[in-house]
């Protein structure tokens, strides 16, 4: 049977990226960001997970305003790397699961999640960026990946409730795969940030820090920070949130914290970063 | 109609709402054009030509020819296809933001490294915190 082992999540800046591609990792600016995944890349070079479960948002990249689907599921055999406006990111294409992506895409519909499926798509610095947080530069990425894009750029997007619930149909869907599978769920954005208006380059560190305290232990919290304290805590694109409690609520109860980091600024961005290990 | 009046209640901040989101439609896709290498070449050669293609207001054209990221939020656009137009101009996100904020691009990273913007203050208009 396949099982979820563990959780990740991160922000997903647009610029990590950019530095990464343009040898900039090393500067004074970029190391503390870099150095706070060393630990989590070497621990997932020992993990070796077969499939990612990757929850993230699109940013104009696949999804145009003709169509927001407020949750999809790619199913496609491999999602090229995106061309965001500047040349797409020279990363390898990311390899899909199609097989469980058609399993959890069924299983969740069926449990009342209306997943919009996906069969063509290309990938932005969303996907592309916790991915190379996490493994580095590579040739091949050593994992498939099922992508779950949540819709965060048009309001409403779903509440944290919504997606804390998501997080455990995966969980009931994952856990009903007949094959052996070591599957990783993450939960991608955030942290505090806003990237728009005269209030651009808000960050609210004790907002994120009580965040990241309670993504173990209890989830109360957690599901009850409405939209209107995301946006006035976090800052209008800092929403994107509620995309880790997917995460969450895929690892079941009292998951262990294995690493936590917590930086600003990468960009306009609070970088927050969690390994948790699902309950047995 | 939706009350958006907590959303209009937030300082400096729009909230892309499906509402906005209608209002904004094809300035938001003349954005989503610049994903291709050869419509990002059209653009920057004759900017009035190919926003013309687009049936925007005319307030929306003069606001991305002015490069006025406020004006376009006003009018429609939202954020992450904006940053298609400065991406276009090889900006970065952080010059971009700072130009909304009445800023030089040196006093917002400096802030940026000094912790950020403080939500004090900026959290609600009518309750003045």
């Amino acid at each position: 049977m396949a099982r979820i082992t563990a959780g990740v999540t991160t922000s997903h800046v647009p610029a990590i990226g950019a530095a990464l591609d343009h040898d900039n990792d090393t500067t004074e600016y970029w190391a503390p960001v870099f150095a706070g995944y060393k630990w989590s890349q070497e621990w997932i070079a020992e993990e070796r997970p077969d499939v990612v479960i990757l929850v993230y948002n699109d940013h104009a990249s696949a999804f145009s305003l003709e169509m927001i689907p407020t949750f999809a599921i790619g199913c496609a055999d491999e999602f090229p790397i995106a061309d965001e406006g500047f040349g797409p990111r020279p990363v390898p294409t990311v390899l899909g699961h199609p097989d469980l992506a058609c399993h959890l895409a069924q299983s969740l519909i069926l449990n009342e999640f209306d997943m919009t499926v996906i069969n063509q798509m290309a990938v932005d610095h969303g996907l592309s960026v916790p991915m190379s947080l996490m493994f580095g530069r590579t040739d091949a990425w050593p994992v498939r990946v099922v992508p779950i894009a949540v819709n965060v750029v048009q309001f409403p997007p779903p509440t944290g409730e919504r997606c804390f619930k998501l997080g455990q149909a995966i969980r009931r869907a994952v856990q009903s795969y007949p094959e052996d599978l070591s599957v990783q769920v993450w939960g991608t954005g955030g942290m505090s940030h806003q990237l728009q208006g005269p209030r651009a380059g808000l960050i609210n560190q004790p907002f994120d820090n009580a965040f990241l305290d309670h993504m173990t232990g209890d989830t109360t919290y957690l599901r009850s920070i409405s939209h209107i304290e995301y946006l006035r805590e976090a800052g209008s694109e800092g929403i994107e949130l509620v995309m880790w409690l997917v995460m969450r609520g895929a690892l079941g109860e009292n998951p262990t914290e294995l690493q936590r980091f917590y930086h600003v600024p990468a960009s306009n961005t609070a970088v927050g970063h969690l390994v948790l290990t699902a309950s047995k | 109609m939706p009350d958006d009046s907590d959303l209009d209640d937030i300082p400096g901040t729009t909230v892309f709402t499906a509402a906005r989101s209608h209002q904004g439609f094809h300035l938001n896709q003349f954005c989503m054009s610049l994903k291709d290498p050869q419509n990002r070449t059209r653009f920057l050669r004759d900017t009035r030509a190919y926003l013309d293609e687009w049936p925007m207001t005319e307030q929306q054209k003069q606001a991305v020819i002015n490069r006025d990221y406020n004006a376009m939020i006003a009018l429609g656009g939202n954020i992450y296809f904006l940053a298609k137009i400065f991406a276009t101009d090889g900006l970065s996100f952080q010059t971009a933001a700072a130009s909304m904020t009445g800023m030089t691009v040196e006093a917002y990273a400096a802030m940026m490294l000094h912790g950020g913007r403080s939500p004090e203050g900026l959290r609600s208009i009518r309750e003045g915190r």
